[in-house]
């Protein structure tokens, strides 16, 4: 026996003592459910499109955020309901005024090269997220997390050095904000807050996400990444918490069409993909166990433009609430999506962590009340058989937008006598066209950054960039300031929801739902999960 | 015919710059831009990312920058929509896919269809031609997008045969789908131009006299028949293996094979302008090229031709 064969053999005898130990202690049962584990624990699930980076600093995408919540650890994690869970962080203190937190990291976190994860790795990884030379498009995060000088940073007002965040210690990170912020801890889950590994980015720079280069803190690493077609990460032997980790290897497979997804799927190919539209009540039929719709954070609606400028007739308000009035939103949700989607008559979604969906009157009443009001509303604005109403309507190119948008329109024509005008438009053209006010009414879709209701209204607010109706209320805008400091910002969102209910500036339609397959052999799903923030570490396969 | 080459070449290079020219015009007159998304990022963001990209100087200069890059350094740029990447990369990346795929597809393409082709004329009005016509006339109207679910439903979901998709580096198992659905109706348009051609060849004269020598009609066919017959197919080979190599959005899309033709189509949808035009380039070169290839070959069977 040579030494290298020697050598072979003693490796392999050890490697495999060893992970029959692993899979003796920790994988046949599971630790905490006593379950009976599957021997393969591999996670194959369905990716829509390429996320445009892994990077954290400059990822833009919730695809993206999935795959960063495995690679890379943040000062906090979600559990399954969503609530706040020690990341890398262990806890935290904040100063009377709300504006400093003090944060005490654990001192066993360690990066995939074996390095210790440090306060100042949060730190180099803010500052380079918000530094022009990096240039992210997600560098609005740090804006909205309001840290001291972040917009200074961003405009290049300010060096990097200046932002609101210093490492005291190596386990301990000090923030300064320039505002309270009720939610802010709940804001430190999302990827743009997450540490990166300075030796490795000024190495490799914008190659340093490649496997083999890219070093991360998560539950697992890179191994393999081609874009278009799939994206590999295996268990990281220094996680910290590597023992309590079951799911070995994890693939997200690029697959644009949903059909075929879900081909692949049924040929058992994946482990989780999702139900296209339309297509969820045959399939709850069929597979009760793996057909799945929760709530998912978004709200679709329908925006009136009401710039200077734009039609007479829609600068009415009572003619905007006799067009939301006639929307029949129980027919959208269970005739035309059919998916487990919820109707609409708050901007907020319903499932939104700590709020309660206040009494819109609209809300409690029958189509048939909601109609008559509609008709008396457009009649007194002057609107009728012998003066109809017309309006433009806009949407971006998509099967499920053209059926919500042409059932609307036989609602309005039906309740109303309003003649629409369809329009699709292609996604960058729609965008340009919502953006510079060239529209009556355009769709809109909105989804939260974080589980908190200021996420959706404050696009209310006069000066928000993301208020396409240039919707202005200084009544509202006030509420949306107070509420951020408030105890209880609850009263004051109702104020806005009713603002919205009887102003009109957008009409909501429906609250989204995550409509999926999930393989009947994978557990510890985080369906409670508002923002459906999963982490691949939590999940499991029970033996069938 | 050097010169002729050389002429071609010559050719070449302003129509490459014109393609360059005008498909950065085209692209900067759509409306939207690269950094356009449901949430508008705020003014400052912007700035930095334009400032980054040097979107924030003038048209003209972005031009004469961008075909400096190229020309000097053969560099294309960063991708505007995948930000850890570069053009170079995503070439790199996807076109070894797409020749692959599109390489074996053409094989099948030719051999299946010049087989039926020439199959078909040679025994005009016989089941072999009604079959043969039936084949290409079926693999005609059933375009790519119609014959990849299906073989995906047989091939995958029914019988387990093949996985749905993927590359894995291109092995064999992967690869039989895409190459189906692509060769098809190539396949039918040269049985069809093949056949055609053919019987116009069997019946000229020179065909006539080598038959009245008593050649035998296999060495008719292959000696005497073949050249002229594969003219009008080689001018349609050349675009078509452009066409097969430069990738099919649909066999991407449906296979996710991660090829180029995918990465076209989307660069146009995000205005990933760098990509684009990356992409665009890589055609045209192509495209330029194998039609010269054509040229060259047209030169070589047939003799009444000279440049």
């Amino acid at each position: 026996m040579t030494l290298r064969t020697r050598l072979l053999a003693t490796t392999s005898a050890v490697l495999i003592a060893t992970t029959g130990a692993l899979y003796a202690d920790g994988h046949a049962t599971h630790p905490v459910t006593g379950e009976t584990l599957a021997s393969d624990q591999s996670f194959t699930y369905r990716d829509l499109d390429e996320s445009p980076s892994i990077d954290p600093g400059l990822a833009e995408d919730s695809a993206g955020g999935d795959i960063l919540r495995d690679l890379f650890e943040g000062l906090y994690n979600q559990d399954a309901a969503g609530n706040l869970e020690p990341g890398v962080a262990l806890s935290h203190t904040v100063s009377d005024d709300n504006l400093v937190y003090t944060f005490t990291l654990r001192d066993n976190a360690k990066w995939s090269n074996g390095d210790p994860v440090t306060a100042g790795d949060f730190e180099y990884a803010w500052k380079r997220a918000a530094s022009p030379e990096l240039a992210s498009p997600y560098s609005w995060f740090i804006e909205l997390m309001a840290l001291e000088n972040a917009s200074e940073v961003i405009s290049g007002d300010a060096d990097p050095s200046e932002l609101g965040v210093t490492a005291i210690d190596d386990t301990t990170l000090e923030v300064r904000l320039t505002q309270p912020l009720p939610y802010f801890a709940q804001m430190l889950t999302h990827f743009t807050t997450f540490p990166v590994h300075q030796a490795t980015v000024e190495e490799f720079g914008s190659d340093w996400t490649k496997p083999g280069n890219m070093v991360s803190n998560g539950a697992y690493m890179l191994t393999e990444h081609v874009p278009q077609e799939k994206l590999v990460r295996e268990r990281n032997a220094m996680y910290w918490d590597n023992d309590n980790t079951i799911i070995e290897k994890v693939t997200s497979l690029v697959i644009n069409d949903e059909n075929v997804a879900l081909t692949r799927y049924l040929a058992g190919e994946l482990d989780r993909t999702d139900v296209p539209a339309g297509q969820f009540p045959r399939l709850a039929a069929e597979y009760p166990d793996q057909a799945v719709s929760v709530p998912l954070s978004c709200s679709y609606y329908y925006m009136f433009n009401l710039r200077d400028g734009a039609p007479e007739e829609l600068q009415n308000a009572d003619v905007r609430k006799a067009l939301s009035l006639a929307i029949d939103r129980d027919i959208i949700v269970e005739n035309v999506l059919a998916g487990g989607q919820e109707a609409a008559y708050t901007f907020t979604h319903w499932a939104t962590a700590g709020f309660e969906t206040p009494d819109i009157p609209m809300a409690t009443m029958t189509q048939a009340e909601r109609n008559a009001m509609a008709q008396e509303l457009l009649a007194g604005a002057g609107y009728g058989s012998d003066n109809p109403l017309s309006i433009n309507l806009v949407y971006n190119t998509s099967d499920s937008h053209k059926s919500v948008a042409v059932a609307i329109s036989q609602m309005w024509k039906q309740t109303l006598g309003v003649e629409t005008t369809l329009a699709n438009q292609e996604w960058q053209t729609f965008l340009e066209a919502r953006g510079s006010g060239d529209f009556d009414v355009a769709r809109g879709g909105w989804c939260a950054d974080y589980n908190e209701a200021s996420t959706f209204l404050d696009l209310m607010q006069s000066e928000s960039g993301y208020n396409d109706s240039k919707y202005v209320n200084p009544e509202v805008d006030a509420l949306l300031a107070e509420a951020k400091t408030s105890s209880n910002a609850q009263a004051n969102y109702d104020a806005v929801e009713e603002f919205i209910a009887q102003d009109t500036p957008i009409i909501p339609i429906y609250h989204y739902a995550a409509v999926k397959m999930f393989a009947e052999d994978l557990e510890g799903w985080p369906y409670e999960n508002f923002q459906q923030n999963w982490y691949s570490k939590d999940l499991y396969k029970i033996a069938e | 015919m050097l010169s002729f080459i050389v002429r071609r070449l010559a050719v070449a290079i302003p129509t490459l710059l014109i393609l360059v020219v005008l498909s950065f015009i085209l692209m900067y007159a759509a409306p939207g831009g690269p950094f356009n998304s449901e949430r508008p990022l705020p003014p400052e963001v912007l700035a930095n990312i334009e400032a980054k990209y040097g979107l924030d100087q003038p048209f003209w200069k972005q031009i004469v920058n961008y075909v400096y890059g190229v020309v000097t350094a053969f560099d294309f740029g960063p991708s505007f929509q995948y930000k850890d990447r570069s053009v170079n990369d995503v070439i790199a990346q996807g076109f070894p896919v797409t020749l692959t795929y599109g390489f074996w597809s053409f094989v099948v393409a030719v051999t299946v269809g010049v087989s039926l082709g020439v199959a078909a004329a040679i025994k005009q009005n016989s089941w072999i031609d009604y079959f043969a016509v039936g084949i290409s006339i079926g693999a005609q109207v059933l375009p790519n997008f119609v014959m990849a679910p299906i073989l995906l439903l047989v091939f995958t979901l029914w019988l387990g045969w093949l996985p749905g998709g993927g590359w894995s580096g291109g092995q064999w198992q992967f690869l039989i789908m895409p190459v189906i659905a692509l060769s098809t109706s190539y396949m039918a348009s040269i049985a069809r131009i093949t056949r055609s051609s053919m019987l116009e060849v069997l019946n000229t004269n020179f065909i006539r006299t080598a038959q009245a020598k008593g050649l035998p009609m296999r060495r008719v066919i292959w000696r005497h028949a073949m050249k002229p017959t594969i003219l009008p197919v080689l001018s349609y080979l050349g675009p078509a293996f452009v066409g097969m190599i430069t990738g099919s959005v649909i066999i991407d899309v449906f296979f996710s094979t991660g090829g180029i033709g995918q990465f076209f189509v989307n660069s146009a949808f995000n205005r990933d302008y760098s990509v684009i035009m990356g992409i665009t380039i890589l055609v045209g070169t192509l495209t330029i090229l194998f039609n010269l290839v054509v040229d060259i070959l047209y030169a070589w069977i047939d003799p009444k031709i000279r440049y």
